[in-house]
């Protein structure tokens, strides 16, 4: 499937307005669209949406052997896909270079800048690690995928919870979360990618650009940083020249919304916590917006089984008897034939 | 000849949300107790010159599982799902065309197959698609005893002795498609499709439900 190409009026009316600092939806120059993190029942699963960009990340974990050159350090894994759901140009299975560098943002964003405690990751030195894995689906792409993903990535992460184990001597026991509550991943800080689109020849930026916006873009800057002001990654594409102080003023720009986006992510956290503490619902299930017109839920209820055993009865003496009704009416037939002939006869 | 004990079996609560996702052409969640899936549907649209065919449409169904890469067992479920698809959607109307639905598994709480059946059916009324009829998934399991448990948990299909899903279509209750695994008699088939087909008259009316919600603001 292809996605429909832009059009040149639609390229020059986005422009334009880009010019007289008009947003196709309303914002302004610095606004992010409403964030909105949604955790699952399971531990380390959430849903994040950016505007209408729509990203879901879960986090597992196994025992694995650790790599001959780290012996010590846990091993992270992250997995980036981009679903067709998301876009009719995204093919399954297709290494597009859009993929690529999502997945390398990502790895850089999180891997690179230490935030994730591998040390505490490992269980026997050199022979038993845990591998943290990873997996973000991109569900409906509406601009920026990269800073959702991180915020997936990062709020997942926060979230997830390990099984406990104990060690002794070389015997290694993991406890189930019915037997021990799971422990939390050790985080040391968390980065967040801040995008940053640049039109007409780096004259006009915009912070979070939708999927228009970015159709006509030309270049693209993500600053990813954590809420302490360090920077953890910069990348800038497209080829465009930034002068030093647009750089520094797009980095201070990305500080006051990385701070602002933490303590969304905090207060999500804290929720989730609460709940789960009071021992409420909680997961994607009550998290539907119940008011809305295209939403709709229905209780529990019981099915019917009173008749259940005399129709299952029925059928099957019914297709147990009719192989013999239709040897009979086969003979009977026959035989009806036959007499009838000796009749015309 | 088995008997099965007449057990209060329940459908667990189940909720949907249509038009939930802006690029796809059709979108739906369905979610049966924790189990939660989430359908996109794509069509009718361009087609590869391989697949396509010349007086139908090509029908495409991928489902992505929440960790790792897609392996058999997706491949065996997206078939059961496609197939019903076929046999519910008026493909000769789009030839040349793809429609392809895509199921993204956001938690598996058991009865997944069934919970990917509903969300496609959901997505493709959202989509406009035209369809002779409308299908749901109801998955039947029985346990070791021998009681009939509709719409299993992931606890409940472990400790059960077989496990059956159906799809049942909205004009005449017949079964569409059915996935079984593990060993049963042919009377406990039997009531198991007859518990499935009384199961599935609840989420017709649910389908008639959701629409009707939908469209109640139009005048």
């Amino acid at each position: 499937m292809r996605d429909t190409p832009l059009s040149n009026c639609e390229k020059l009316f986005l422009l334009k307005a880009i010019e007289e600092k008009k947003r196709l939806d309303g914002r302004q120059t610095y606004d992010y669209r409403n964030i909105k993190i949604t955790f699952g029942t399971d531990y380390g699963c959430c849903i994040v949406e950016l505007g209408k960009t729509r990203v879901l990340c879960q986090v597992t974990c196994e025992l694995v052997p650790p790599k001959d050159s780290r012996p010590t350090e846990g091993i992270v894994f992250f997995n980036l896909e981009l679903s067709p759901m998301a876009s009719p140009a995204f093919e399954p299975n297709r290494q597009s270079e859009l993929l690529v560098l999502l997945n390398r943002q990502l790895e850089r964003c999180l891997r690179n800048s230490k935030c994730i405690d591998t040390e505490s990751l490992c269980v026997v030195s050199g022979e038993k690690v845990w591998q943290i894995r990873v997996d973000v689906h991109v569900l409906n792409h509406d601009g920026n995928l990269m800073d959702a993903a991180s915020i997936a990535a990062i709020s997942a992460l926060s979230h997830f919870r390990r099984p406990d184990v104990a060690i002794q001597g070389r015997d290694v026991t993991v406890f189930s979360p019915e037997e021990r509550d799971p422990i939390p991943l050790s985080i040391y800080h968390m980065p967040i990618c801040v995008s940053f689109a640049f039109f007409l020849q780096g004259s006009y930026l915009l912070v979070d650009p939708c999927e228009r916006e970015e159709r006509v873009k030309d270049g693209l800057l993500v600053i990813a940083m954590n809420k302490h002001q360090e920077i953890c990654s910069i990348q800038s594409s497209g080829g465009i020249m930034l002068l030093k102080d647009q750089v520094l003023r797009c980095s201070k720009i990305a500080s006051v919304k990385v701070s602002e986006i933490t303590q969304l992510i905090n207060k999500a956290l804290e929720n989730d916590k609460k709940i789960r503490k009071e021992g409420g619902k909680f997961g994607f299930a009550e998290s539907m917006p119940k008011e809305r017109i295209t939403t709709l839920k229905r209780d529990e209820a019981p099915v019917e089984m009173t008749d259940v055993k005399e129709t299952a009865n029925d059928i099957v003496t019914r297709t147990e008897t009719s192989t013999e009704a239709y040897l009979i009416a086969y003979s009977m037939g026959t035989w009806g034939i036959a007499s009838f002939r000796t009749d015309s006869d | 000849m088995m008997e099965l004990e007449q057990s209060c079996s329940v459908l667990r609560e189940f909720g949907s949300e249509q038009s939930l996702l802006s690029r796809p052409d059709g979108s739906s969640t369905f979610v049966q107790g924790d189990t939660s899936i989430l359908a996109g549907v794509y069509g009718p649209a361009e087609v590869k010159v391989s697949k396509e065919i010349y007086d139908r449409a090509t029908v495409e169904v991928l489902i992505q599982p929440k960790m790792g890469l897609p392996s058999v067992r997706e491949r065996a479920r997206e078939q059961c799902v496609r197939e019903t698809c076929e046999a519910a959607l008026l493909l000769t109307l789009h030839p040349r065309s793809s429609l392809t639905v895509i199921l993204q598994v956001v938690h598996d709480d058991g009865s997944l197959l069934s919970c990917c059946l509903n969300a496609a059916c959901m997505a493709l009324m959202d989509a406009g698609l035209p369809m002779s009829l409308l299908f749901c998934g109801v998955t039947c399991a029985i346990s070791k005893e021998g009681q009939i448990i509709t719409d299993p948990s992931a606890q409940q299909e472990k400790e059960s002795r077989a496990l059956l899903t159906f799809a049942i279509d909205s004009v005449e209750r017949s079964v569409l498609m059915s996935s079984t695994s593990g060993s049963f008699s042919v009377h406990e088939l039997q009531q198991c499709i007859a518990v499935s087909q009384k199961a599935s008259q609840q989420i017709f009316q649910f389908y008639r439900d959701s629409v009707k919600r939908r469209y109640s603001k139009i005048q």
